[in-house]
């Protein structure tokens, strides 16, 4: 077989969603709420997804690659925050992801202005 | 019935971010890369916001919501832009199957103008 790698990878991927979608979720969070599988579900899926691009991040053969995928958790951790809101019914968690999606922003630009080979004050 | 359209909408954006990172996982150069990522995560992040707003509608704080989906669309593009405009001053590789390469022909005609 010669692109094994590809196989390995994909069902990797596969039987980590399967996992997610087809087990029954215990009701680990918070029991008392409605919905709890659904957003079990949810914050198991962005989680899978971060750790994709971690591990783009660990083996990516040049600096723009990991760039990227930093730029990427910081999207995706937004999203995670909007799910915590949703489910817990505490809007101000919003707030945490305007402050991270800021933060990302400019740290992206800054690493970009490093990357092209210019300084800080340029 | 909103709260259903909402929880559409945060399937969704779902699924959006989960295929974004398995392209970022999978394809083979960074360009690549960048352009599967940015794009589908951004509208994926985008939905899962609106699904929010749509779900804690008749909260004081879903404006919030509607606030940051706005900040990520107007931000993240400029974020990718320089990003490749960086990697590609940079020099990093391409992959060798890329035919087209349109910002190195213009690079050119410009040192051919200045000259």
């Amino acid at each position: 077989m010669k692109n094994w790698r590809w196989w390995v990878s994909t069902a990797a991927v596969l039987a980590a969603v399967f996992l997610i979608l087809a087990r029954p979720m215990p009701f680990l969070f918070y029991p008392k709420l409605p919905l709890t599988a659904f957003f079990g579900r949810a914050l198991f899926i962005i989680l899978l997804s971060s750790l994709l691009c971690l591990y783009r991040v660990a083996r990516g053969p040049s600096a723009a690659d990991r760039i990227v995928a930093v730029d990427l958790l910081g999207v995706m951790i937004t999203g995670l925050c909007a799910v915590l809101a949703i489910s817990t019914k505490r809007t101000w968690y919003l707030d945490v992801g305007i402050a991270w999606a800021l933060q990302s922003f400019i740290t992206v630009l800054a690493l970009c202005k490093f990357l092209e080979g210019r300084d800080i004050d340029d | 019935m909103i709260d259903g359209i909402g929880f559409v909408f945060v399937a969704i954006g779902l699924v959006f971010d989960l295929f974004g990172c398995i392209g970022m996982v999978r394809l083979p150069d960074m360009y690549l890369r960048l352009q599967a990522g940015t794009k589908c995560v951004t509208l994926g992040t985008c939905s899962i916001l609106f699904g929010t707003f749509l779900i804690t509608m008749p909260a004081g704080g879903s404006v919030k919501a509607l606030l940051c989906m706005l900040f990520i669309v107007l931000t993240n593009p400029v974020a990718a832009h320089a990003i490749a405009r960086g990697a590609h001053r940079a020099g990093i590789k391409r992959w060798e199957g890329t035919t087209v390469d349109q910002y190195a022909e213009d690079q050119l005609k410009e040192k051919a103008k200045n000259k």
